[in-house]
């Protein structure tokens, strides 16, 4: 029986014009590992984040989710597996709603599941103090709770994204390109806060991103992506080996 | 410096204007409260011994042509004009953003029916369509409602759809779905609110061109019918006595200018008010 927290089977997702998106990839994440997929823009990294989610439908393949198959599901069926797979998104000022005030948007997947939480991590006695130990736990002041979107910088704004993924402990996060629209500063204070919650709170994270260097700094384990299919696997300090693949060995130059 | 000087002059001038269009509506609702209670002459009782008659203390604004109190009737016809532009206003506009909500969000087939829909009645003048309309249901207030609603849902459904289709595209829509919220839930926090700024503003705009299209229709015959006094229907009685008492024509005339400019100012200032990103920040 497979035991690993997400294990993915041939998956292939086609548009109607009959492109490709991704090829028949194969892989699996186990809880609490990090796992890298790195890749050119356009090879179908985010494409595969979103059919991961069930954001977008796959054509092929199965996407199985602490052993039960959930491509099939339909919305209420996926609901109860929804609240152990977080996203956090490229662009952050995209991923907050600009109409909702912080403390909003950070209760939103709250709402929908606060009942349904083990509370290992955070102890939720009141609404205000959760979004007071959320933005905590991001290192954002709680007076920022009251603000909008536009108001925060984009450093901030991110931190709030991974507060609102962390807010129901979820066991595994796609991270997509979490840090491709931020400064250099604010790129390495928001991977060292990664670091930091995936060992609070033994997430699972699917890093991807197009930056070999931040993707090997956090995953154990890296898959190559190029025009819709995995070209190369390997362990973080199997790395530079001879063996790797030219693809890879290209995007390990340029960095 | 000059550039602040003129920011803050218009600021003012802004402020001015709004500060007097909401003085205007508070004394509009105080006349409504006055002549729902209130009223000195009977509104459609005729005394041709006292017609056209100039302002006296007993009327301070005359009498028209049937002898009947045009102060009374301004006043009864304002509670009529603007209580039915804003009956078919909320009427089409919840329509219309359900409309564009449903069609918006489920696209396919739903979403190309009511598109043709909308290109049949957004391919006339609405003035045009109102009056077919009317002429179709017949003379009276229910018909001209009907009509009304029957032409404005189209443009908000329209602004809704839009807002919809292009703000269910974005990240936090996606976000939302994972943190699985209902389609319903989806629509009403996450969306609503994007689509109630613009949705209001385009009703406070438009409440100025529903009273223009209510006193236009009753103007020509085809709204609300005498002896009821509505302020195009005014106008329309007056017309024939211009030359002898122009101020018939001149009081629900300026009425309706004044009330269509109010309505819009309002307007202006409900669109800045949902415009968060001109908050300051606290």
């Amino acid at each position: 029986m497979n035991t690993s927290l997400l294990s993915v089977e041939q998956l292939t997702k086609e548009y109607k014009n009959g492109k490709h998106a991704i090829r028949g990839v194969s892989f699996s994440l186990e809880q609490g590992e990090c796992l890298g997929l790195v890749g050119e823009s356009g090879c179908g990294k985010s494409t595969l984040a979103r059919c991961l989610l069930r954001l977008e439908p796959v054509t092929g393949g199965t996407i199985t989710f602490k052993g039960k198959p959930i491509q099939q599901l339909n919305e209420k069926q996926l609901n109860p597996y929804r609240r152990d797979m977080q996203i956090v998104f490229q662009n952050p000022a995209a991923a907050l709603n600009p109409r909702l005030r912080i403390r909003d948007s950070l209760l939103d997947p709250y709402n929908q599941y606060g009942r349904h939480m083990q509370h290992n991590y955070f102890s939720c006695s009141s609404r205000s103090a959760f979004v007071d130990e959320l933005l905590e736990a991001v290192e954002l002041p709680s007076s920022l709770a009251g603000r909008y979107p536009h108001e925060l910088s984009g450093g901030q704004k991110q931190r709030v994204t991974i507060a609102r993924a962390i807010s129901i402990e979820p066991a595994m996060i796609v991270l997509d390109e979490p840090t491709a629209s931020l400064d250099v500063l604010s790129q390495g204070a928001i991977l060292t806060l990664l670091e930091q919650l995936q060992r609070q709170l033994n997430l699972a994270y699917l890093f991807i991103s197009h930056d070999l260097a931040a993707v090997s700094r956090m995953s154990s384990r890296l898959l190559v992506m190029r025009e819709g299919q995995f070209v190369d696997e390997f362990a973080r300090q199997e790395m530079f080996a001879e063996d790797r693949h030219e693809y890879t060995k290209e995007l390990i130059s340029i960095y | 410096m000059l550039r602040l000087l003129k920011e803050t002059q218009t600021s003012l001038a802004r402020k001015l204007q709004l500060g007097a269009a909401v003085i205007f509506a508070a004394l509009l609702l105080l006349v409504y409260l006055y002549t729902a209670f209130v009223l000195r002459h009977d509104p459609t009782l005729t005394d041709l011994g006292i017609r056209l008659q100039g302002p006296s203390l007993n009327h301070p604004l005359g009498t028209d042509h049937l002898g009947r109190d045009v102060l009374t009737r301004l006043m009864l016809g304002g509670q009529q004009t603007i209580g039915y532009s804003l009956l078919a206003l909320a009427a089409a506009l919840l329509i219309g953003t359900a409309a564009g909500m449903v069609a918006g969000y489920r696209g396919g087939w739903l979403d190309r029916v009511f598109m043709r829909i909308a290109d049949g009645f957004l391919a006339f003048p609405d003035m045009i369509v109102v009056i077919v309309l009317s002429g179709l249901l017949g003379p009276g207030l229910h018909s001209m409602i009907i009509a009304i609603v029957m032409v404005k849902w189209v443009s908000y459904a329209r602004v809704v759809r839009t807002t919809v289709i292009t703000e269910s595209k974005q990240d936090y829509m996606l976000a939302a779905r994972t943190n699985g919220l209902s389609p319903a839930r989806m629509l009403t926090r996450h969306l609503l609110p994007h689509i109630a700024g613009q949705v209001l503003v385009l009703a406070s705009l438009d409440l100025g061109k529903v009273i223009l299209l209510i006193s236009s229709l009753s103007y020509i015959g085809l709204g609300v019918q005498p002896p009821t006094p509505e302020w195009g229907a005014m106008l329309n009685d007056s017309r024939p006595y211009f030359q002898l008492a122009p101020e018939l024509m001149l009081f629900p005339g300026l009425a309706i200018v004044l009330v269509v400019l109010c309505f819009t100012v309002l307007g202006d200032a409900i669109r800045d008010l949902y415009d968060v990103k001109k908050e300051v920040r606290g």
